[in-house]
């Protein structure tokens, strides 16, 4: 009996200490994430910094001329940073009208049927390598449907660029808006159709205004991930670090630079090298705003329904 | 008052309302309309031009200057290789965040922060990542443009999807079976081991197939930790030099011969349909496990 107790009480101080064991572990695990974030900042600034030792700050951010890959160096990344807002903004303004009609419709028009099968076709759009996207603005979308309406349009141009992105972020906008209707309480609904509300009226004027936080973090989120996107730019944008506001024109975003000097030679520790940290770094900061933003919005609407 | 409702019918406002209501359907399933046909004509242009170039060469030869004897061996190796140590690497990381996260530290302000590191994570532009990949792995911890600097980059890169999507499925097993364990004194480690992980391990794999579709996809990381794209051999370690199946296409993309192109089409076509069997397969597996578990 005394024996059985002692096994009893054993096996339990045993398995207590399993326990703990496995919470450490566990525990470890979530470092990981943060850890990285640190990791990204660190390495980003570290080299930036050297960068920064050639470069003045002032000359980076107020610079119209974008030469590293020259024999006459200039860093002024607005260039870089007009052609990636450019893109984006033409993404932006694709998606996020395509992206809330879906999302309007699939929420409040769509049968069940047709949510089930609409919903995974607009998610494979986030599904489809960008690469391919790329090879669809280049092969595709330029030469067959743009050069149709505007004939002196270069091989490589923004527009394309822009187009392409926007499809590929339209699940963003879908998803999240899609999200934040449905977060809606039923109630509203049902006081708005008691009043004898169209359903437009449902729909525009209670729905969607009621939602209109989580759309406009989906938006946010979106022309985040837009300003981020690489292969689509690298492949149809072509890489001309010009400052022009012509979308027929090629012109080089801060990631299509970033995938210029990676293909090419940028031996470590030279200029060309660091160059990448400083656009790097630049290009985190800016998306991490907008990003901020978007996440400080769709949890706070996450609390108040 | 009883006047204006007795108007309402035949006011022009009241009707031109009436007609918006019934259109506005259809002009928003035109949205969807536009999904729909970029899926369908990008599917077209590609199998119209690349269709009749697809060949066993296609998948045995190494890349070659000449279009018609060039293949993606050494990138469809390099993929399997880098793609698979991610997915290795980042599996149990996520399930072990996401078991910490749900079942031990329960609402509680750390993890508050933790899910919102992990959604800033998420935000982060993938070049972003290969740059850091570049400076920290391959020159800082000197493990160079190696297959272990590519699995660790892509592992962070799909962290945040795989683990929301491990969170999502540790949410659905309801919270009575977990009462009901601890009431008869179970450890959380056997209540996560016993009853919550063989009910959400089917959803949990779903994400991870998620995970492991994303970053067969991701060429920007991969371009900048590889920097080389023309690599005529396989992968023999965790140290070899490497290429992956995107970034092979991503080279035949940018060279300007018709030849290229098709060849890049039919590389295309091959990097869907190994997606396509991937998201059925997560299907499938899904299917199966819930019915085997339930």
């Amino acid at each position: 009996m005394r024996n059985q107790q002692a096994d009893l009480l054993r096996s339990l101080i045993g398995r207590r200490r399993l326990d703990k064991l496995f919470s450490i572990i566990f525990f470890g695990a979530t470092l990981v994430s943060t850890i990285t974030l640190i990791v990204i900042f660190v390495t980003l600034s570290y080299e930036s910094a050297l960068f920064f030792t050639h470069v003045s700050i002032v000359e980076f951010l107020t610079g119209t001329q974008w030469t590293v890959l020259f024999a006459d160096k200039h860093f002024g990344i607005l260039p870089l940073l007009n052609a990636t807002i450019l893109t984006s903004v033409i993404a932006i303004l694709i998606a996020a009208p395509v992206g809330i009609a879906i999302a309007v419709y699939l929420s409040e028009y769509a049968k069940e049927g047709v949510r089930a099968v609409a919903k995974p076709v607009v998610e494979t759009l986030a599904g489809i390598p960008t690469v391919i996207y790329g090879y669809f603005a280049l092969y595709f979308v330029t030469p067959t449907v743009l050069k149709a309406f505007w004939q002196d349009l270069q091989v490589h141009n923004a527009l394309a660029v822009g187009i392409m992105i926007g499809v590929l972020i339209i699940p963003i906008v879908t998803s999240i808006s899609d999200d934040a209707m449905k977060a809606v309480p039923y109630d509203l609904k049902l006081a708005a159709y008691s009043l004898g509300s169209r359903k437009i009226d449902v729909t525009f004027r209670v729905i969607v205004p009621a939602a209109l936080s989580g759309i406009i973090a989906a938006i946010l989120l979106a022309f985040a991930r837009a300003m981020g996107e690489t292969m689509i730019a690298a492949i149809a944008g072509g890489f001309r670090p010009i400052l022009s506001f012509d979308l027929g024109e090629s012109m080089q975003t801060m990631t299509s630079f970033i995938a210029q000097v990676a293909t090419g030679d940028a031996p470590h520790g030279t200029i060309e090298y660091e160059s990448l940290f400083a656009v790097g770094l630049f290009l985190l900061l800016i998306t991490a705003v907008f990003n901020f933003i978007g996440i400080r919005v769709v949890r706070r609407w996450a609390i108040r329904y | 008052m009883g006047d204006t409702l007795l108007r309402a019918p035949t006011d022009r406002r009241y009707r031109l309302k009436k007609i918006w209501d019934r259109w506005v359907p259809f002009i928003l399933s035109l949205g969807l309309f536009f999904a729909i046909l970029t899926v369908v004509a990008l599917l077209f242009t590609v199998v119209t031009t690349g269709f009749h170039r697809i060949s066993w060469n296609l998948i045995l030869n190494y890349p070659s200057a000449n279009p018609y004897e060039a293949g993606m061996r050494s990138a469809i190796l390099g993929s399997i290789f880098t793609v698979g140590l991610s997915a290795l690497i980042c599996i149990p990381l996520s399930i072990a965040t996401a078991i910490y996260l749900i079942e031990y530290a329960k609402g509680r302000r750390f993890s508050e922060v933790l899910s919102y590191n992990i959604a800033n994570l998420a935000g982060v532009p993938s070049i972003v990542f290969g740059v850091v990949g570049l400076g920290f792995l391959v020159y800082g911890l000197g493990l160079g443009r190696s297959v272990i600097s590519g699995a660790f980059t892509l592992s962070v890169l799909i962290l945040p999807l795989v683990t929301i999507t491990c969170v999502e499925a540790l949410r659905t097993v309801p919270d009575d079976l977990r009462f009901g364990a601890y009431a008869l004194g179970a450890t959380t480690l056997q209540v996560v081991s016993k009853i919550v992980l063989p009910r959400s391990l089917p959803m949990m794999l779903t994400g991870g197939i998620l995970g492991i579709s994303r970053a067969l996809g991701e060429a920007a990381p991969i371009l900048v930790i590889s920097g080389l794209i023309f690599i005529r051999e396989d992968p023999v370690s965790l140290f070899s030099k490497f290429t992956v199946m995107p970034l092979q296409l991503y080279n035949w993309i940018s060279r300007p011969q018709a030849a290229f192109i098709e060849l890049s089409s039919a590389g295309i076509i091959v990097l869907l349909l190994i997606l396509l069997a991937l998201n059925s397969a997560a299907i499938a597996s899904r299917q199966w496990l819930m019915k085997r578990v339930i």
